[in-house]
């Protein structure tokens, strides 16, 4: 039997409404297996993702085919989607005890199936994302990503944090869709097209008007810069990253941020051919990574200081995306997706003891040196140290950036990963010079420490060996 | 094989100390097994392959980037292999009583030689790159955690140095990679020796800037020099050991390796600024080590200076001059390594390393003061021991750069201005043995003991290298000059 690609992204739903159902009639049952099934479900998609026909890029002018593709990069940011989710699900079963004290349902167990349901429809919509060509797709798949984030983001609702950070979320959410809309219109307006190969074509037809394109690229921009978190549209993330749940934040940075990079990536091929545009992203790339850097520096709060740290690393990403390096920012990506997970494991893990500031995180290392070990790789990568796959992840950026002549990006470039030693290093100080605060040593579940080996490993053999990475995208 | 063993070997003990095994013993006996090693690695070593590697291994990482594993050795880098590994021994073995973390101590120790053996064994930029950078973390530890004094702030001030030059080095490094055509493009040094004569002169001229900058801040060339005194003199000794005597030379070792033989137009083009830079090393950063008021402090500046030795070296644009600096980096290395070790055991004893607060220690230590003395002999450069071969031979290979009976050129003028600061290091060096083993000691001073004998073997270990190749410096010298010779040959 052969599998074709849009049945991966309909078996993530099925997997989501069945779970929906049963945990609606199992009471009784602990409600964790639900998470646990999911994961395993998740992960026999991404096995069947590999046994897909390998040349599968119908091109097809009309039909379906028209909105959705399976080109490498499509296929590639599925399994990237899916990976993420069981990560966060492995995240999440570590959490429930916090969402069960701030729900008070009328069972101990309410409202944690919904919980670990609604990242499976996430990962559906991200899947969809990562295939879509066509505006009318991208807008759905969107939405279908960010309703669901609404509802996890303030999910612990008892807590006035989490409250806060969903309503941010949704009224910008909402704003920035709002962006993302009056721009498609814009665009059909102006080529009468909303596939974006055809509308490729249109705009190389000098006839078109560059003003009107120009500006519905402009909107789209906006919307995308808030998903990806670029400056000036990143004034949500600090604060909705510190009152979400974590294993929420977790996936909001990860997720959400790469499905923003793989549209941003094929929506601004067409249009990067105006110089215009182009100087345009290096303002917001090299903004993005001021901001982001400056702005981690004083952070006192780990989630906080992630937050930032996500913004920083959307400008490392934009740099890529300015070059139009479509293998540097994948690379990147896979480098974010693996070292942020691991922080945020160890975060979830360790603020359920003591709590997610700096200092929570003192004489972890004599504690539990192996979270302290699995922070220190994470930080590590993050900073961009040498056999780590975050080193490899600036190494193609830089790369790129040296290729196309950026010299604005890379001065900035230079200061900043400066800045990035400092404040992730804080956390390395933190954990190994500091005294600990009691000796209890931090408990973790088979399954964490398993994932978090599994992260730890996969950083260090990425770090060293890129080829499998660099060759999933190739045809 | 036996390279490969002498980079992984390191990393393998250090993570089974982290892992438990007991510190101390582990450590020494991986060093003295390292130490062997890297003697065995010297006795095949054949070197009658000018400009060529021996015992190459390979492993491929990544095909479209053409990034191999590869390891290999010639006469230049097998000293530098040499250097790391006695002073490594010499560093597990000085280290005295760790209060906490033991294990983790040693580990870094390990981490950061490890760091380094990679690093000079590595004939692919990317390990080359990688390499250094792995001692980065375990040396922010060992200061932060182990570290006296003001150990916050210096464990700060290398991090971020060494890290910011890093990465100017990195770009320095994927433009080099970037500088020749796309088909001739390639990690590896032998393929780049023999594409790089396809770099333009104007990209050989960037490349080669950065590539001084990010080497130069690694190396404390004035004026990046600011972290390496501070750094020295909170880390623990034998940190400080592995650090000024081996690591930094690592920055050294990529302007000979890389720079010199890859971009001799960019050489030519940056020599003047080059020699303005390290006359800031030898005569401002000298005056600044007569001034300064504290054993460990002295001697961290003392290490800033003599690397204007070094780069004057490097700067030479003649055979011998180049050679000097090589043998000049192993002489700085074993005399600093030594000079460490022994104001460690000074402060372990009396708890103070300021100079007017000791005196008469000579006395009480008469074995610390004996080493202490030749070690600060060795370093100005007295002849008999190997600094004194390699000061002369920077010294007269940078005078005879276009000398001219008429005319003094720069070259000359920077020789001149160089030879003062032999007198310098002469006042800073024995005004400092003067103050700490001379004269009369204070009444709580009294109690003090001598060295362990133990510490005798690596004591002896080091003055008698540094002796034999005071007197022998042709066996070094035999070892690395054919790397350079290809260098000046190719060029004419």
């Amino acid at each position: 039997m052969t599998i074709v690609a849009p049945s991966l992204e309909i078996a993530v739903l099925v997997l989501g409404v069945l779970v929906v159902l049963f945990e609606t009639f199992a009471d009784q049952v602990d409600k964790r297996t639900f998470a646990y099934t999911a994961m395993l479900g998740l992960a026999t998609v991404f096995v069947a993702s590999f046994f897909l026909p390998t040349s599968a890029t119908e091109t097809a002018d009309t039909g379906f085919w028209s909105f959705y593709t399976a080109d490498p990069l499509a296929i590639f940011f599925k399994r990237f989607a899916l990976v993420t989710t069981i990560l966060v699900l492995a995240m999440m079963i570590d959490y429930a005890p916090v969402v069960r004290e701030s729900i008070h349902g009328t069972t101990r167990q309410s409202g944690l199936g919904e919980f670990f349901a609604l990242p499976i429809f996430t990962c559906a919509g991200l899947m969809w994302m990562a295939s879509a060509i066509d505006f009318v797709m991208i807008f759905v798949s969107l939405e279908l990503v960010t309703v669901s984030f609404y509802v996890l983001v303030s999910f612990t609702r008892r807590n006035p944090a989490s409250l806060e950070a969903g309503i941010k979320y949704l009224i910008l959410s909402a704003l920035s869709t709002g962006f993302l809309v009056y721009g498609i219109t814009w665009i059909f307006g102006v080529t009468g097209e909303t596939n974006l190969a055809r509308v490729s074509t249109a705009l190389a037809n000098p006839a078109i008007e560059s003003g009107p394109a120009l500006f519905a690229m402009l909107l789209v921009l906006v919307a995308l810069g808030f998903k990806i978190a670029a400056v000036p549209f990143q004034i949500w993330v600090p604060d909705v990253y510190q009152g979400a749940p974590t294993p929420v934040t977790a996936f909001l940075s990860v997720g959400s941020k790469a499905a923003g990079f793989v549209v941003l990536l094929r929506v601004l091929q067409p249009f990067l051919v105006m110089p215009r545009m182009e100087r345009l992203l290096v303002v917001v790339a090299a903004a993005t990574l001021i901001y982001g850097n400056l702005a981690a520096l004083p952070q006192t709060n780990l989630k906080r200081l992630l937050a930032y740290s996500s913004i920083a690393h959307a400008g490392y990403l934009l740099i890529g995306v300015v070059c139009l390096n479509g293998e540097a920012v994948v690379y990147y990506l896979v480098a974010y997706l693996l070292m942020t997970l691991l922080s945020f494991a160890v975060l979830v893990v360790v603020s359920r003891q003591t709590g997610d500031n700096i200092e929570d995180f003192n004489g972890l290392a004599k504690r539990s040196p192996f979270l302290a070990f699995a922070m220190l790789i994470a930080m590590a990568s993050l900073a961009g140290l040498p056999f780590t796959v975050g080193f490899l992840g600036k190494f193609y950026i830089f790369n790129a950036a040296i290729a196309h002549h950026q010299t604005t990006l890379i001065v900035v470039g230079v200061i900043t990963v400066a800045c990035g030693f400092y404040y992730y290093f804080k956390v390395v100080r933190a954990m190994y010079w500091e005294a600990p605060r009691g000796d209890v040593a931090v408990p973790v579940s088979g399954i964490s420490r398993f994932a978090m080996s599994a992260m730890i490993a996969a950083i260090v053999f990425f770090g060293i060996y890129p080829q499998p990475i660099v060759n999933a995208l190739r045809p | 094989m036996i390279l490969l063993f002498v980079v992984l070997f390191p990393i393998v003990a250090a993570l089974a100390i982290l892992l438990g095994a007991p510190a101390r013993r582990t450590a020494l006996w991986s060093a003295g097994i390292l130490l062997g090693a890297t003697l065995l690695l010297s006795f095949r070593f054949e070197g009658d392959t000018p400009g060529g590697y021996e015992m190459v291994t390979s492993f491929s990482m990544s095909s479209d980037w053409n990034i191999n594993f590869t390891l290999g050795v010639d006469g230049l880098s097998l000293m530098m292999l040499l250097l790391t590994a006695l002073v490594t021994l010499a560093a597990v073995w000085f280290t005295g009583e760790i209060a906490e973390h033991r294990n983790a101590f040693y580990a870094c120790l390990l981490f950061v030689s490890a760091g380094a053996m990679g690093a000079f064994a590595s004939l692919d930029l990317f390990f080359f790159y990688a390499f250094h950078e792995l001692a980065l973390i375990p040396t922010f530890l060992l200061i932060g955690i182990w570290g006296t004094g003001d150990r916050e702030v210096a464990a700060w001030k290398i991090t971020i140095y060494l890290a910011t030059g890093s990465f100017i080095l990195l770009l320095g490094l994927i433009m080099l990679y970037r500088a020749v055509p796309e088909t001739a493009r390639s990690f590896d040094f032998r393929v780049l020796q023999k594409s790089a004569i396809l770099i333009p002169a104007k990209a050989q001229g960037n490349i080669f800037l950065l590539l001084l900058l990010g080497f130069g801040i690694l190396v404390s060339l004035f004026p990046f020099h600011t972290w390496a005194p501070q750094a020295y003199a909170s880390a623990p000794a034998p940190a400080a050991m592995l650090h000024a005597g081996v690591l930094k030379k690592f920055g050294l070792y990529g302007l000979l390796r890389l720079a010199l033989p890859l971009l001799p137009a960019g050489a030519q083009q940056y020599n003047t600024l080059l020699i303005y830079l390290l006359l800031g090393n030898i005569i401002y950063v000298g005056l600044v080590t007569i001034a300064q008021k504290r054993l460990d402090w002295m001697l961290g500046y003392s290490s800033v200076m003599h690397m204007g030795y070094i780069f004057l070296g490097i700067a030479s644009g003649t055979l011998v001059g180049t050679t000097g600096a090589a043998v000049l980096i192993f002489a700085h290395g074993i005399s600093i390594a030594l000079l460490f070790a022994l104001a460690g055991e000074v402060r372990q004893r009396t708890g103070t390393l300021v100079l007017a607060d000791l005196g008469g220690l000579g006395k009480l230590m008469p074995l610390a003061g004996f080493a202490f003395g030749l070690a600060a002999f060795a370093s100005i450069g007295l002849p008999g021991f190997s600094n004194f071969a390699g000061e002369v031979m920077v010294l007269f290979g940078t005078f005879r750069n276009g000398a001219n009976p008429e005319r003094f050129t720069i070259y000359q003028w920077a020789t001149v201005l160089a030879l003062w600061g032999v007198v310098i290091s002469a006042v800073y060096m024995l005004r400092a043995y003067r103050a700490v083993f001379m004269g009369s000691m204070g009444e709580s001073l009294s109690t003090i003991t001598d060295l362990r004998r133990s510490l005798r073997v690596p004591i002896g270990l080091l003055v008698a290298i540094t002796i034999w190749f005071g007197f022998f410096p042709q066996t070094f010298v035999k070892l690395v000059k054919p790397t350079f010779q290809s260098y000046f040959a190719a060029k004419q």
